[in-house]
């Protein structure tokens, strides 16, 4: 088999057509079971009470907001690194959804601080990596759309988000230094050793996050795809085939 | 020493030198942002010695930010900066000149008046001295990091707060650290972690800023 | 010799020109042509390696000039729509840096020498904004004296601005280069005289 096939921007559009539902299908059904599991089946935290629950959905984006920035960061290196265009839509069309599980993570974040620290906000090291990590995603989602030239945007996205990458692990220590230093009397995520049936649902929850992520990313680079093809002859045809189907 | 690093960093010197009154816009912005901060928080004395070195190092940072769009704009609009790329040179030479002009020109007046600021702040002589340190080794990466991003949005509508998106980030762990030296001499933990951070950054951010600045310059004039 | 196979070049949306092949050997003089917008200056920029075609290449001596980029720009001089000078700086600085940076060592008694011959000799060291547009213009190709060791030339509108006198002037320094196995690639809206023959590529027979 030919891995390089799949570069070809046409050839991956189909393939991207019949994997999206797909991941869909699979990120609807394990995100019910994990849902039922988080809350419903897994117990009651003998400190935290029922708030904990929401860590089901708080660390699995947490998670998946990282992972995503990392993946973006894989596909610029290759898109500069080897020219191919299909690259850099994976790496535009990955930015929005991270960003989406970073900010839903903040959220979520404060909403279980609210409760269990008394505050929505804290300086804590965790939560403020969280925030410059959204920045990052802001920052590569408003660069790449100031471009008007397409391939100067792709570009462009591809630097800062290497960039960003590079920094990521530096903005991570220097954060937990600094929390380290300026707050002693800090609050922990409290370390009661899980239940299984918890670190179930959690697991369940992380794995529909990433094919829920696969399939929207998916469905987004193929609209890239149809965008920035539309001069070639498969492109305008199949633009032409949707909106006779409209 | 490489032709066009020498040609670059003798003229960008000179043209700063001939537009040093833009320059001391930016100098006094520095000043101006410092002041200010006492007027939102109060006189008490020991709060301000407490928050001092924090303050400076956000106003480094913002006067930092404000001269950046200076480094390459001119010359992207002129015509200079495609000479350069068409130079036989290597890209990296004239782009490290670049920066380094930059920041003898904006970032080393900011720590040359940062005792002025300690001061005001009722710092000890001890600490003016490290924070003064600590921005001489930390303004020169703010400088480096800062062209990569004045090379991605150069000739952008809204480059500058975009420009300040895409830096003000990549630069939270120089302020921690710049920041923290201080407060980690006074505690007596020790001023050597900091600056060895410190100086492992510069040399980080001399080995790979100017390369993605220049790529970030050549992607740009595509 | 400069070679160019199947270039397209995409600006925006718009695909200006597609399959575009070239051929340019020592002591010929090209003439592109085409009315505004067609991508004249586009394909200078091409062929400078400045931008990056769609698909095709530029070679040059036989190697793509990404392959050969540091070989390929000490053989090139590039004059582009600006003059790239700034404003604070005089001719004659703006002239020797422009040499340095360029990597070209060059003295700066032969700058001077150069902006007198093309009738600069009064604004040595007056600062560029007060010079007239004619004036920036030569102060830009005052090069063209200092880089007669440069086989190619790429001149974007060398005659805009210039004096009947000042462009025939200019027409000659251009025809002696292209003779002493030099080669020019130039863009104009002026006829010249070159007292030799020029090449013309029309730009506008490869529109897409």
């Amino acid at each position: 088999m030919n891995l390089f096939k799949f570069s070809s921007p046409q050839t991956f559009y189909s393939l991207a057509g019949t994997l999206a539902p797909v991941f869909g299908v699979i990120a609807a059904v394990l995100a019910t079971v994990g849902l039922y599991i988080s809350f419903f089946a897994a117990p009651t935290d003998a400190v935290q009470g029922e708030v904990y629950r929401i860590i089901f959905i708080h660390v699995p984006a947490a998670w998946m907001s990282m992972v995503i920035y990392l993946a973006m960061a894989f596909w610029s290196a290759i898109g500069l690194g080897l020219g191919t265009r299909l690259s850099f839509y994976m790496a535009k069309a990955l930015a929005p959804t991270g960003a989406l599980f970073c900010f839903l993570a903040l959220w979520t974040g404060a909403l279980w601080g609210r409760p269990t620290w008394g505050t929505y906000w804290a300086w804590d090291a965790r939560m403020t990596s969280q925030l410059l990590l959204l920045f990052l995603y802001f920052g590569h989602i408003a660069l790449t759309n100031a471009i008007e030239d397409a391939r100067r945007a792709d570009k462009a996205g591809a630097i800062i988000a290497l960039v960003g990458a590079v920094n990521i692990p530096i903005i991570y220590f220097s954060v937990k230094w600094w929390n380290t230093l300026h707050q002693g009397s800090s609050i922990n995520l409290t370390k009661s050793s899980m239940a299984s049936t918890m670190l179930i649902g959690m697991l369940i929850m992380a794995l529909a996050a990433w094919a829920y992520s696969i399939a929207v990313t998916l469905v987004r680079v193929r609209s890239i795809i149809l965008e920035r093809e539309r001069r070639t002859d498969w492109a305008a045809a199949e633009i032409r085939l949707q909106g006779a189907k409209a | 020493m490489n032709n066009a690093f020498i040609a670059v960093l003798r003229r960008d010197l000179l043209l700063a030198w001939r537009s040093r009154a833009d320059l001391l816009v930016a100098l006094s912005f520095f000043v101006v942002v410092a002041s200010l901060f006492p007027f939102g928080v109060g006189s008490d004395p020991d709060q301000l010695r407490a928050i001092g070195p924090g303050v400076v190092w956000v106003a480094a940072l913002l006067a930092t930010l404000l001269a950046l769009p200076r480094m390459f704009s001119q010359d992207f609009d002129s015509g200079v900066l495609e000479q350069l790329l068409l130079s036989q040179e290597p890209p990296v030479a004239w782009v490290s000149a670049k920066i380094a002009a930059h920041w003898l020109s904006t970032g080393l007046p900011l720590v040359v008046v940062s005792p002025l600021l300690a001061l005001m702040y009722g710092l000890e002589p001890g600490a003016i001295k490290v924070l003064a340190l600590a921005l001489l080794i930390g303004t020169p990466i703010l400088s480096l990091i800062g062209a990569i991003g004045a090379a991605l949005t150069l000739g952008l509508r809204g480059a500058g707060s975009l420009l300040a998106l895409l830096v003000l980030p990549l630069m939270v762990p120089v302020l921690i650290f710049g920041a923290g030296s201080v407060d980690a001499w006074a505690s007596g933990i020790g001023l050597r972690a900091h600056l060895l951070l410190m100086g492992g950054g510069l040399f980080a951010a001399l080995a790979l800023a100017p390369s993605a600045s220049a790529a970030a310059l050549r992607i740009t004039m595509d | 010799m400069l070679e160019i196979h199947d270039l397209a070049c995409l600006r925006g949306d718009r695909l200006l020109f597609r399959r575009l092949g070239l051929s340019v050997q020592a002591g010929e003089l090209w003439r592109i042509a085409g009315a505004n917008g067609v991508g004249k200056t586009s394909l200078l920029r091409l062929l400078c390696g400045l931008a990056t075609p769609d698909t095709g290449e530029v070679r040059w001596q036989g190697k793509t000039i990404r392959q050969e980029r540091e070989s390929f720009h000490a053989a090139l001089l590039y004059l582009g729509h600006a003059p790239a000078l700034n404003d604070l700086l005089t001719p004659l600085e703006n002239l020797h840096f422009a040499c340095a940076a360029a990597g070209d060592a060059v003295s700066p008694s032969d700058c001077s020498a150069a902006l007198t011959r093309i009738g600069l000799g009064q604004q040595l060291d007056l600062p560029a904004k007060v010079l007239s547009q004619g004036q920036r213009r030569r102060v830009g190709l005052a090069r063209l004296f200092l880089a007669t060791q440069r086989p190619l030339w790429i001149l974007d509108e060398p005659f805009t601005a210039l004096d009947v006198a000042a462009a025939a002037e200019l027409a000659q320094v251009i025809a002696q280069h292209a003779s002493t196995g030099g080669m020019v690639i130039f863009t104009s809206h002026q006829e010249a005289d070159f007292g030799m023959p020029v090449r013309t590529l029309d730009v506008g027979a490869f529109s897409a």
